[in-house]
């Protein structure tokens, strides 16, 4: 059990500047999910963690160690990686009781630690055979196993449910959250699937290019990203993005040909610097809904359906307005049909506003 | 249809199948053939009456004792035997080592050493020769083993180091790196999961390194010169042909003996081997 800690963290290759100034504070405990497109640094930042990659610059420290200089076997740590990595030529059990045997663990104690591993994770009658024997999502609890026996001080996942089918992968995803509130041990877990990364973590980190975009509680993301990039990452549908004038009429309006909205009171503040100005606006699918009566008119706007996918619990209707394109995520009950006209109303207490050239959050 | 496919299977498969196998094997037919046949039949003339060069209806086994009672042969496959094996373990020790660093470590300038290293295997031993003659001699290492033992890794460890480089590139490096965390030193994890799962493939270097050692002629000609130190390939040759004479069927019968345990050793580890070259670990 331990925090980990990350101070101006840089990795540079030849000519790539990997990872850029990250500084993290992972709490002890905390299952901490490194998020965001290939090519960010995620997998980067994690291997540093794991000693597997030198650090250009910065510090790690795990617990109350600064770990820059130590092997990986000396940090304590225990990573699960995405191809699995199992000894080919060693059983199941010898896989997951090398580490142990490595450390000089007791005999009985490594038997122990082995078959605890194996009940909890459901792979008793599995420790005799072979890794090819396996299907992969045994491969799978035989890697986490091969890591929970050691009673690390913290586990590094590096997207470790990739390689498994979309079914069993949710089924995983469970099961690691379980393991986690019963071991209580830190986590981070690099991944490039924004669900994962929202259903897993305790806090996600979002990373792109090499720089951390923003750090907090997935619905805290959700509600309050920092930027557009993020606003744009998570959360699936994705975000709306439209641009539009700010226009000042007595109150603030969003302006763009066929959508004008009423800026509600509380932003205005923020947005009067930016009168006459444009910025990106960010509204969520779930944000948007056809007009009835009750919607006041200056929140709602004309658009035509162009593509209806119903799934069920939901439709999501892609629209066009004016010369942009939205997406809607409506009720099952709504019945429109494709190319017809529909006049939506969106929810204002929950616009995004974004500065067009820095990408910000106003 | 079927016709046409049974009429193209013939000629593109059996036909020329047939005719490599035949191309093959009938050195080696030969070379029993003539091993076996009494002298009165190897020297008589093409057109003497009654002559059948493809077979022979009074077998004996007279040059095979001449061979090992008239001449050192035992002696000359102790000796290759012996030259062989240590070349072959010296060389895939350094080609198992270096073989690894050239797969596995970044350091400065590892793609032109290992470039360079592949280079070194193609410099002809008709060449390499003349220099090695004279560091063998300022070593007074001449008409010993160790000219030849020290000799030979100059082609067998560039050979086995590239084989084996080869083989490392493919098994996956988070094994090791997972070892790494797992609490083995780099070493450690070279020693306890790279090379048990690297095992074809040090079978074949070494398979190789041995036939290569053992078929070698121009480096043995030359640096042995007393008859009792020679090794099979060179000993057959320079002893049983005396000037323009030459003992057929002792030549044969050492040939013969010869071959045999590169033979054994291949059809031994002929699995093994075909993994070794074709690669890869599905783990």
């Amino acid at each position: 059990m331990a925090q980990v800690l990350m101070k101006d963290l840089n990795k540079k290759y030849d000519e790539v500047h990997a990872v850029k100034d990250v500084n993290l504070h992972i709490r002890d405990k905390e299952f901490v999910v490194l998020v965001g497109p290939s090519g960010c640094g995620k997998s980067t930042t994690l291997r540093m963690v794991a000693g597997l990659e030198e650090i250009t610059a910065g510090e790690i420290s795990i617990g109350d160690r600064v770990v820059n200089d130590l092997p990986p076997k000396d940090r304590d740590i225990a990573m699960v990686f995405q191809n699995y990595a199992l000894y080919p030529h060693m059983t199941v059990y010898d896989n997951m009781a090398f580490g142990l045997k490595m450390r000089k663990f007791p005999k009985l104690e490594i038997q122990k630690r082995v078959q605890d591993a194996a009940e909890i994770l459901g792979i008793q009658e599995l420790l005799k055979r072979k890794p090819r024997q396996l299907s992969g999502g045994q491969r799978q609890r035989v890697a986490v196993g091969r890591a929970i026996v050691r009673h690390p001080q913290v586990f590094l996942f590096d997207e470790p449910l990739s390689n498994l089918d979309a079914k069993l992968r949710v089924q995983m995803r469970v099961e690691l959250k379980r393991l986690h509130d019963r071991l209580e041990t830190t986590a981070i877990y690099v991944t490039h699937d924004q669900v994962e990364a929202m259903t897993l973590g305790d806090r996600v980190v979002v990373m792109k290019d090499g720089w951390v975009q923003q750090v907090g509680e997935p619905l805290e993301l959700y509600g309050h990203p920092a930027n557009r990039f993020v606003a744009g990452f998570i959360g699936s549908p994705a975000m709306n993005f439209i641009e539009v004038g700010i226009k000042d009429g007595g109150a603030l309006w969003a302006d763009t040909a066929g959508f004008r909205v009423k800026i509600p009171s509380d932003r205005t503040d923020r947005l009067k610097s930016y009168v006459g100005q444009p910025v990106t606006i960010g509204i969520r699918p779930e944000d948007l809904h056809p007009a009835t009566g009750g919607d006041a008119p200056d929140s709602t706007f004309d658009a035509v359906v162009e593509v209806v996918e119903p799934l069920g619990s939901e439709i999501l209707l892609d629209v066009k307005v004016g010369a942009n394109s939205m997406v809607a995520r409506v009720d099952p009950t709504v019945r429109v049909k494709v190319h017809e006209p529909i006049r939506l109303a969106l929810n204002a207490e929950r616009l995004h506003f974004f500065d067009k050239k820095s990408e910000v959050a106003i | 249809m079927l016709i046409e496919r049974r009429w193209k299977k013939w000629v593109f498969f059996y036909i020329p199948l047939t005719v490599f196998v035949i191309g093959t094997l009938f050195p080696f037919y030969w070379m029993f053939v003539t091993a076996v046949r009494p002298d009165s039949e190897l020297y008589r003339s093409w057109r003497a009456v009654n002559n059948a060069p493809f077979w022979t209806l009074h077998p004996t086994l007279e040059h095979f004792q001449d061979l090992m009672a008239k001449t050192t042969f035992p002696v000359w496959l102790w000796n290759t035997f012996f030259i062989a094996i240590v070349s072959t373990i010296i060389s895939l020790f350094c080609g198992l080592l270096a073989g690894y660093a050239l797969a596995r470590l970044k350091f400065p300038m590892a793609g032109t050493l290992g470039t360079s290293i592949f280079v070194t295997y193609l410099v002809p031993p008709t060449l390499l020769f003349i220099p090695l003659a004279d560091i063998i001699r300022n070593f007074q290492l001449g008409n010993t083993p160790w000219a030849l033992i020290l000799t030979y890794p100059t082609f067998l460890v560039p050979f086995c180091t590239w084989l084996l480089m080869g083989y490392f590139k493919t098994i996956p490096k988070e094994l090791e790196e997972c070892a790494r965390i797992d609490g083995a030193t780099r070493f450690g994890a070279m020693v306890r999961i790279i090379f048990p799962i690297a095992v074809p493939g040090i079978l074949s270097a070494g398979i190789f390194a041995f036939t290569l050692s053992w078929n070698e002629f121009i480096y043995a000609l030359i640096f042995l010169s007393s008859p009792e130190r020679k090794t099979v390939p060179v000993g057959v040759v320079s002893e049983l042909i005396r000037g323009d004479i030459y003992f057929w069927g002792q030549l044969m019968a050492g040939a013969l003996l010869g071959s045999i345990p590169v033979a054994l050793v291949y059809s031994f580890f002929v699995e093994y081997y075909v993994t070794g070259l074709t690669g890869s670990v599905k783990g």
